[in-house]
């Protein structure tokens, strides 16, 4: 099997770097902008148009993880989720996305759906 | 061979002058070969037929010379009737039009009854879904070239599910006598060699005689475990030529007894259940191990003597999902043993494959279990493996592998691990049950918290629309003919599975279009025994060969179908954006959601009137999830009335 430790290192060094570099994506995001871009970089596929997840992503909203996080994952994620590079990512519509998920409302409380408590 | 008798192959050639058209009128003037060299060549021309061409296509035939004797073909369908298959589903085709005439009219259209399908895939998917409901296998029909070709990815489906379909080839094999042109480019030296790869036996008879001792052999290694698809190609002079004395006797029908199935060698059983024993964590992992209800039944009993976790990869209905020990794919990480049973890749239940851009792009491996975690097997298909087509999967070193049927083996595996216990780990085994009931209860809420993202979203979210689908067949006897993994695998995760109709399983080879056939055949054997069939239909799977929905129309299967109407082909959806991404390029979307090539809009396929037009009961676009349940009870009300019924329900991707 092809384990590959000394990239796994070398990408969470890169993270850790990218997380000190990050812009304040919050503060710059507009969620309108970032809803059109969710659909255009295809964030959507994965995750589901309003970042509910499931069996191809996981959940990213509500409560979407800090911008800084969030964009360091983005850049340089080498897991199943493919990386997304400033050449095919602006930082101005990472952030956007971010405000985008920001915005999005909590869920309802399962225990309130009655066909979830059947 | 068939063709060795004159007298029966002079009467062919007349049988056929009447019918044949323009090809077979030209064999009856032999063209020298300098003529045909000297002629000009010819440009394409409109003009209409000669009155000797339009004769032969639009004229009244004939009256024609009758074949002596009782026809072959019905001595196949009194072979036929002897294994009790109640439906045939098929397209019609020349080359077995000899038996097909036999079968509606000799065999009075029962045992088998013939379906009217619209395309040989569409005939294996129903047979496929049958037997999956039904325990029993159907036969089908098929044009020896271009219509088995048509069903081939049907019979991969097939084999690589592990279910027995009966597949029939027309072929005129005598080169020398056969009508020319069509039926020439229909014929083949050899049309079992397209499957031959994945099937699990074939054969061409050339005598009647020979033909039921082949039907009745297909039959027998078609139901032996593992099951899987069968070929049989039949020459078309032996399907019209009369019945004929075989060695000096009538051809007789061999009696079918079935085989019994493999069961593991006791050494290995007894070692198994030492392992399984004296484990600390022991997991059951279990694909397609419940060949009948009565395997589910065996496998609880496993579970609850071990206290043992199962995770059911939901090939068949193996384990209920209401049960305790009912566990996710990860709960291998824990076990100190695991058994697989009729798992179809072994390797990829403990290691994890990232397709991730690392190692030149064809991604990286680990491992999901403990360094020295034993591993134990039984599965009957090794005892059936090809070499070309890989569905054999990755390679994995198994410490103790039966190559058996799992469902046979299991009672002498149950009282081999009874016989192990010592009375010292019982308190031991008890408490990791405890420990299952708690794992189990804090799944399913984290479960159903997960369902509620995104409840009330447009368009549907697949947790809604599967939640508000059961919602609306709960209370009756239901059983949920298809649904492919593409839904977040919720009706798994949500839905109360306890009985083996309750969950059918996959295609096998995941080859895109098996839904709505197998469905459609899943429904047929439900309709016989009085339960309610509704399926999760996938927009892209339907229009493989939507001509099923019409067969289920015209021959009054009632089916629930929704549409999980995504838009596209979402796993290339997927794919070609995460290509991109590794690339550094930007997915090219040219003016759809998905990039190039992978959506199915603009325009949007308008699947209910599609379904409309096929004789369907059918409502949408449902975009709305406040509009799902009201829709749906419309639409149960139909197919409980005996019609089928589609909602076009547009949905999140996954």
């Amino acid at each position: 099997m092809r384990f590959s430790r000394l990239r796994v290192i070398a990408a969470v060094v890169a993270t850790a770097a990218a997380l000190l570099a990050a812009p304040n994506a919050e503060a710059a995001g507009s969620a309108e902008k970032g809803k059109v871009a969710y659909v255009k970089h295809g964030c959507w596929q994965c995750h589901g148009f309003v970042g509910q997840g499931g069996v191809t992503g996981p959940k990213l909203a509500p409560n979407p993880m800090p911008p800084e996080a969030f964009a360091a994952f983005v850049r340089f994620t080498n897991g199943a989720m493919p990386p997304y590079q400033k050449a095919i990512l602006s930082d101005e519509d990472l952030a956007d996305l971010h405000a985008y998920l920001q915005s999005l409302p909590k869920a309802p409380d399962y225990k309130n759906i009655p066909l979830l408590n059947p | 061979m068939a063709r060795k008798d004159p007298g029966p192959k002079a009467d062919r050639r007349r049988f056929l002058t009447g019918v044949v058209a323009a090809g077979a009128a030209t064999a009856m003037t032999p063209v020298r070969s300098a003529d045909v060299v000297a002629q000009a060549p010819r440009a394409p021309s409109a003009l209409p037929p000669s009155a000797k061409a339009a004769e032969a296509e639009t004229g009244t035939p004939r009256e024609l010379a009758r074949v002596k004797g009782i026809p072959g073909s019905d001595f196949m369908v009194d072979v036929i009737k002897t294994l009790a298959i109640k439906y045939l589903p098929a397209n019609c085709a020349s080359s077995y039009r000899a038996i097909h005439e036999s079968l509606i009219n000799y065999g009075g259209n029962k045992m088998p009854e013939f379906l009217t399908c619209m395309h040989e895939e569409s005939a294996v998917g129903m047979a496929h879904g049958y037997f999956k409901v039904a325990g029993k296998p159907l036969m089908t029909l098929c044009h020896g070239t271009v219509g088995l070709q048509h069903a081939s990815m049907g019979i991969y489906n097939a084999w690589c599910d592990r279910v027995p379909v009966i597949v029939v080839g027309g072929n005129d094999m005598d080169a020398a006598t056969r009508p020319p042109g069509v039926p020439t480019f229909h014929s083949a030296q050899d049309i079992n060699a397209l499957v031959r790869d994945f099937t699990k036996w074939d054969d061409t008879p050339v005598s009647l005689q020979h033909f039921s001792q082949s039907f009745v052999r297909a039959y027998k290694i078609a139901m032996t475990p593992p099951y899987g698809p069968v070929m049989i190609s039949l020459d078309a002079g032996l399907q019209q030529e009369p019945v004929k004395n075989h060695g000096g006797e009538k051809p007789y029908i061999p009696r079918y007894v079935p085989t019994a199935p493999p069961q593991g060698d006791s050494g290995a059983v007894k070692e198994a259940a030492r392992l399984l024993a004296g484990a600390q964590n022991p997991v059951i992992v279990a694909d397609r191990a419940a060949r009948t209800p009565n395997g589910m039944t065996l496998l609880v009993q496993l579970a609850e003597l071990l206290q043992a976790r199962v995770i059911d990869q939901g090939g068949r209905m193996n384990f209920p999902r209401t049960h305790y020990l009912s566990a996710p794919p990860a709960a291998v990480s824990g076990a100190d043993v695991i058994i697989g049973l009729e798992l179809s890749d072994f390797w990829a239940t403990v290691n994890a494959y990232t397709d991730n851009a690392m190692n030149e792009g064809i991604g990286t491996n680990s491992t999901r279990i403990k360094r020295d975690t034993k591993l134990v097997s039984i599965s009957s298909v090794d005892l059936n493996t090809k070499a070309n087509y890989q569905d054999f999967q990755r390679f994995q070193v198994i410490d103790v592998q039966m190559a058996a049927d799992a469902e046979a083996t299991l009672p002498a595996l149950i009282e081999a691990v009874k016989s192990a216990i010592p009375n010292e780990r019982k308190a031991a085994i008890e408490k990791r049950g405890e420990a299952a009931r708690k794992a189990y209860a804090e799944g399913n809420e984290r479960t159903r918290a997960a369902a509620a993202l995104g409840w009330d979203a447009s368009p549907v979210s697949t947790a809604r629309m599967c939640m508000e689908v059961y919602g609306a067949v709960k209370s009756l006897d239901w059983s949920l003919v298809a649904s492919e993994g593409n839904v977040s695998n919720w009706p798994n995760r949500l839905w109360p599975l306890e009985k083996y109709h309750h969950w059918l399983g996959r295609s096998g080879g995941y080859g895109v279009g098996y839904g709505a056939p197998a469905s459609v055949g899943a429904a047929l054997a439900n309709r016989d025994l009085g339960r309610f069939s509704v399926s999760i239909q996938s927009d892209g799977d339907l229009m493989y060969a939507p001509g099923v929905l019409w067969t289920a129309a015209k021959h009054k299967i009632p089916l629930l179908a929704v549409m999980h109407n995504n838009r596209g082909y979402h796993q290339e959806v997927m794919h070609v954006q995460r290509l991109s991404n590794f690339r550094n390029r930007v997915a090219n979307l040219g003016g759809d959601m998905g990039p190039v090539g992978t959506s199915i809009q603009n325009p949007d396929v308008e699947y209910h009137k599609l379904a409309e037009a096929m004789g369907w009961w059918a409502k949408g676009p449902i975009k709305d999830p406040a509009q799902l349940g009201p829709a749906l009870r419309e639409a149960v009300a139909v197919v409980k009335g005996g019609q089928p019924a589609l909602l076009n329900v547009w949905t999140q991707p996954r």
